[in-house]
């Protein structure tokens, strides 16, 4: 919504700076987007005469004019447009000045060898229109040498505001004007409108609303009134400056008293050639096919959810959004037909939103119109067809009516103060209100109060509080501290919450890089890594590859991943702590915590260096960071199954799961699979991890937080190595398990050393070497003893591997 | 019977031998020399067993005198021989100091502006007694609009540019949520006041440019009792601006506005300088829109199962990514969820930087 100072100045009486106007504006909720002073910008231009327009010598499409600026000697140009000619008043730029219709400065210059020292503007040029066929056209009687915007109206000072979609009576310069009054800006001019005596009898127009019951009473009022014999010529020039200056081209004066009336009000209008129109003018819901061509010089098709104004031979326009062209309005027209309707506001909505049209009657009906003001609308612009193109008027016509049902709230003036804080005086706030235009009645704190026509936004308590606090100013709101908690805060996270929080810092700590990468992915990476399922695609994605809500965070890191690898980045440890989903419920969505390492980035760095080159990742660097994780979490993984059951997207026999039962699945590592990689088109290796972290097990709730006693021995621990044969399908876990329970007391440790395979043991066998250490607690053990726990522990492993202690 | 001179000359002699050894070896055959079974000093000693008593009386202690001395001086040539001989080694011994070590998981490993800024964010409101509630992406109609008052066919739902899922069979859709408000009712449900919470989380919209992703990350607050106003929340949100901000002071600006959930609605811009590249908070005199807020909707607490005329309350809603982007002066939104390496290394955390009230939010 774009008004001028001027204008509002014609509601408004105020000695107010702008300054001032456009602040209170923004600190009463009306947020002023831009503050143009237009003058400034065409300060330079000012109006000339041709006196003489002669061809170039050198070039066929220019002219060679001499301008008389009104100030000294006459001045050289060399100009292109058709329309130059000698004795044409026009709008002149020196050099040096700015051009803001091509943002450039002028400069002086020799045009194929002819000296130009400024330039003949067009329309566009100055920024006014986008007229540029030729330049512009003054009236032979325009004042020479005097500043153009002056003469044109163009010295305005525009202000653009930015309305909310419940302000309906902002639309119009007037509501602005009673807006600026209620925060003592100025004094509100009276804006009623007297009814005009009819003198040309009834409107012979027929009206009707033609909604059923079960469609949406889309029109509820359609106001006509019937003016014959107008003369439809341009509009005076006050009322094209005004309307130029806010961004609308002058069309004719029918034309221009709707677009004004628009603005002046909020009160959209719409006018028809009388005699072009065919029947009964009607408002009805539209048929799907019908068409029409429009006003914006295109064609469009309505459908069965869209208010369509008719007649007898079909559709003319979209009510309350767009007029057509062949009942419009011409300089032929003598008879009109002036439309003060209400339409709906949603349906409005919903069908500007469809077709796309954006129109100043849309933005206010959509806005919801002051249904009182369809009466005066229509008298108002009578007035004006009379006034600026004469005729005599017929009596209006009215089907339909807008429920103007009166609106009291009952309400407590402590109101006031329970919701903002502020203390305000019974009296400042009923003033308040009343220059809003709200009554209220009532003494003590209970009063009732009677909502305006034009504030079908104001409908509960807390409405009114926000009218009289921000017109009293939010400046004047007291800051209060919010009440501490009596004690020590309690704890803030849940242990999910938590739980995130460390497994970010943890895996960060590890050298890896955390991304937050997008919530969806495309449909074949869904896919492939078990989602993909309908309830799980958007129904209007983005964009091709951001489709399905994805079912786990290795996707989207192996994206990154190859996007990385593009710019030759392909050592990578990138983890990503955040949301998958398995369904379209609450429950549904799930926590992970996964990784990727490619390249040579394990857990030690990547790279050559030194004192050895990183290795290449491998499925053990994964199962570390897992490890790590689960440590950093409490968790112990050595307590966890492992499973040698990899998950879909890992190599099938490198990689595992991690468990504590067939239902109870923590998560998995391993490598990626190599059809996963040829898939994201990345070069191997790449390793990966992934833990639900919600799957993860609460600590168990402990009587006391004391940890549980030091046992230390002062014995002397010992430690005996040992090395088995085994078949080459024997796990080491399996190894390790025995050895360990094999003297629960005893033993304290044990630790795999050494893993070998040769052809001198045998085809199908590996040799597995471990370190048990043994911590006696009471006694020494004598050699006998350890000879004892010796044996044990080579008849444990040999039992449970099938294999013998190698000789 | 050795005189004195002999003595003397033998000392003397044995002394310059010492003193003239070199290394270990060298000494030792000085020792075995002087004090060996056919060294000098012990042929001296075994003269004492052929002489009379009186002339042992002298020469006894001034043999043994001898002996003593000779001991004492291989010892301490010894001390003196093995330093020399570690301090040659060590000499021998120097590593190049300036050659590189591998850098360490912490050098390497950053964390993600957005989880940072939700630690510090998190850090600011637990002084303030705020818990930390959480809720569903995928929302329901019902939680993203209808119960926060956005009325059906409303253009504000449109405003919006919701991610929409297909419908099921009763023809009902469900969203990607818009904001993080749904949170507000899915708390007031099962919570009963006082409630303090911040709803950290993704949020989306069907928008693409430069300052807008379709995903993004918003952090609500709310606040419901019997008695929190509008000057309390200025009070809150000052407070957090200026400690998020890490300023002396931030001068915030509250403009009346529209939100369907709120009423009534703020807008709140910070005075900031927008002269230079960055904008700088806490000096100036730009305003900067920086968040929206209000007084819960009646209607959003009659929804909740609250009676309005009992309970009242206060939300407020920011972007996380902008607030980040503010605070450490990224650029461009988009780059936040590329995951370029590059730029994580630049603008992620260290891992060990936790943002706390008793340590400071940022180092």
């Amino acid at each position: 919504m774009k008004f001028t100072i001027d204008w509002l100045k014609e509601h408004l009486e105020t000695e107010a700076s702008v300054d001032n106007i456009v602040d209170t504006l923004t600190m009463t909720g009306t947020e002023v987007e831009a503050v143009e002073n237009q003058g400034k910008q065409l300060a330079a231009f000012t109006i000339a005469r041709v006196i003489s327009a002669e061809k170039h010598p050198n070039a066929d499409r220019l002219k060679v004019c001499m301008v008389d600026t009104g100030h000294g000697e006459p001045v050289k140009v060399v100009c292109g447009a058709p329309n130059a000619k000698t004795g044409m008043m026009g709008v002149f730029a020196p050099a040096g000045t700015y051009i803001p219709g091509t943002e450039f400065t002028l400069q002086k210059g020799v045009i194929r060898g002819e000296e130009s020292n400024g330039m003949l503007c067009s329309e566009r040029e100055l920024m006014i229109s986008d007229e540029h066929d030729g330049i512009i056209e003054l009236a032979s009687d325009a004042p020479l040498g005097k500043k153009y915007a002056d003469y044109a109206g163009l010295n305005q000072v525009v202000v653009e505001v930015e309305l909310t979609p419940n302000r309906g009576d902002c639309t119009g310069v007037y509501g602005l004007a009673r807006e600026l009054a209620a925060a003592g800006v100025g004094d509100l001019k009276d804006g009623s409108v007297a009814p005009v005596p009819a003198t040309a009898g009834p409107t012979t127009v027929p009206i009707e609303l033609r909604f059923e019951k079960d469609e949406p009473q889309a029109c509820k009022m359609f106001a006509g009134r019937l003016i014959k014999n107008v003369k439809n010529g341009p509009s005076p020039d006050w009322m094209q400056a005004r309307l130029r200056a806010i961004g609308l081209r002058p069309i004719n004066a029918l034309a221009d008293i709707t677009n004004y009336i628009s603005y002046d009000r909020g009160r959209p209008l719409h006018v028809y050639d009388a005699d072009k129109l065919s029947g009964t003018l009607h408002a009805r819901m539209g048929i799907k096919g019908e068409k029409f061509d429009g006003l914006d010089d295109k064609p469009h098709e309505v459908d069965e959810t869209m208010c369509v104004i008719a007649d007898d031979n079909g559709v003319l326009g979209l009510g309350g959004i767009l007029g057509g062209v062949a009942s419009g309005c011409t300089e032929e027209t003598t008879n009109v037909l002036i439309e003060c309707a209400w339409f709906d506001p949603l349906v409005t909505a919903a069908t500007g939103r469809k077709t796309g049209i954006v129109s100043d009657a849309r933005y206010r009906f959509e806005r919801t119109v002051d249904p009182a003001f369809v009466k005066p609308g229509l008298e108002l612009a009578t007035r004006m067809v009379l006034d600026i193109c004469g005729g005599e008027a017929c009596e209006p016509t009215y089907a339909g009516n807008v429920d103007i049902e009166e609106k009291i709230i009952d309400f407590p003036l402590s109101e006031i103060r329970r919701l903002t804080g502020l203390s305000i005086s019974a009296a400042e706030a009923r003033a308040v209100l009343k220059l809003l235009g709200f009554w209220s009645a009532g003494t003590g704190d209970l009063v009732k109060v009677a909502v305006p026509s034009w504030r079908p936004d104001v409908t509960i308590k807390a409405d009114i509080v926000e009218e009289v606090m921000r017109i009293v100013g939010l400046d004047k709101v007291p800051v209060e501290p919010l009440e501490r908690l009596a004690g020590v805060a309690e704890k803030m996270l849940t242990p999910i919450q938590n739980r995130r929080r460390i497994a970010r810092r943890a895996l960060a700590a590890r050298g890896m890089d955390e991304a937050v990468t997008w919530s969806f992915v495309s449909e074949s990476q869904a896919t492939a890594f078990g989602g993909g399922a309908p309830a799980l695609k958007l129904a209007n994605p983005i964009a091709s590859d951001l489709t399905d809500m994805r079912p786990s965070l290795l996707p989207g890191l192996l994206a990154a991943a190859q996007r990385n690898a593009n710019r030759s980045y392909s050592d990578l440890a990138l983890f990503e702590v955040g949301q998958i989903f398995t369904d379209d419920t609450p429950e549904g969505q799930r926590t992970f915590a996964s990784g990727i390492r490619t390249g040579s980035a394990g857990p030690g760095g990547a790279g050559r260096h030194w004192r050895g080159a990183a290795d290449a990742v491998d499925a053990f660097d994964a199962k570390a960071d897992m490890s790590a994780l689960f440590d950093a979490l409490g968790i112990d993984m050595d307590k966890t199954q492992l499973v040698a059951e990899p998950a879909d997207w890992a190599h099938p026999g490198r990689g595992g799961r991690v468990q504590l039962g067939p239902k109870n699945i923590l998560g998995w590592f391993g490598e990626l699979h190599p059809l996963q990689l040829a898939e994201l088109d990345l070069t191997g290796p790449v390793v990966a991890f992934e833990i639900n972290l919600d799957a993860l097990p609460n600590p168990r709730k402990k009587a006391t937080r004391a940890k549980p006693a030091l046992n230390l021995s002062d014995l002397m621990p010992l430690k005996r190595d040992f090395a088995f044969i085994v078949d080459m399908d024997v796990k080491a876990g399996a190894l390790l398990k025995a050895a360990r329970s094999a003297h629960k007391n005893l033993i304290s440790a044990v630790n795999l050393f050494d893993v070998f395979e040769g052809k001198s043991l045998g085809e199908g066998k590996k040799s597995m070497a471990i370190e048990v250490t043994m911590q006696p607690r009471d006694k020494t053990l004598t050699d006998e003893e350890i000879e004892a726990v010796s044996a044990r522990i080579i008849a444990a492993v040999e039992k449970a591997t099938g294999g013998a202690l190698r000789q | 019977m050795p005189d004195n001179k002999t003595i003397e000359i033998l000392r003397d002699q044995i002394s310059a031998d010492i003193a003239a050894t070199d290394n270990l070896q060298a000494l030792d055959n000085v020792r075995v020399g002087a004090l060996g079974k056919k060294g000098s000093v012990s042929a001296l000693l075994a003269t004492l067993g052929k002489m009379t008593s009186e002339e042992r009386k002298v020469a006894g202690p001034a043999i043994n005198g001898l002996k003593n001395e000779i001991v004492a001086a291989v010892e301490a040539r010894g001390a003196e021989l093995k330093k020399a001989e570690l301090e040659k080694r060590l000499a021998s011994e120097r590593v190049d100091i300036t050659l590189p070590v591998r850098p360490g998981p912490l050098a390497r490993g950053r964390v993600h502006p957005v989880s940072q800024v939700i630690d510090e964010i998190t850090a600011i409101f637990s002084d303030m007694g705020f818990a930390l509630a959480e809720g569903p992406d995928i929302e329901t109609d019902y939680y993203n609009f209808t119960a926060l008052n956005f009325p059906e066919g409303h253009p504000a739902r449109e405003m919006h540019d919701t991610f929409f899922f297909n419908p099921d069979s009763e023809g009902k859709r469900k969203v990607l949520r818009t904001h993080t408000s749904p949170v507000q009712i899915r708390t007031m449900e099962t919570q009963e006041p006082p409630i303090r919470i911040i709803i950290p989380g993704r949020t989306y919209r069907c928008d693409s440019d430069q300052t807008h992703t379709p995903m993004f990350h918003q952090v609500e607050g709310l606040v419901i009792d019997k008695s929190s106003h509008i000057g309390q929340l200025r009070w809150v949100l000052e407070e957090f601006l200026k400690t998020f901000f890490e300023v002396d002071n931030v001068v915030t600006r509250f403009r009346p506005h529209f939100f369907p959930f709120t009423e009534p609605s703020m807008e709140v811009d910070v005075q900031c300088d927008r002269s230079g590249n960055e904008v700088k908070i806490g000096t100036g005199t730009d305003w900067m829109e920086i968040l929206g807020c209000g007084m819960v909707h009646p209607n959003v607490l009659r929804n909740a199962g609250l009676d309005p005329d009992v309970y009242q309350g206060f939300a407020w809603g920011l972007g996380i990514d902008r607030l980040a982007m503010l605070k450490y002066g990224m650029p461009d939104l988009r780059a936040f969820f590329d995951a370029d390496k590059r730029w994580l290394d630049h603008y992620g955390f260290r891992p060990l930087d936790m943002p706390t009230l008793f340590g400071g939010l940022s180092s």
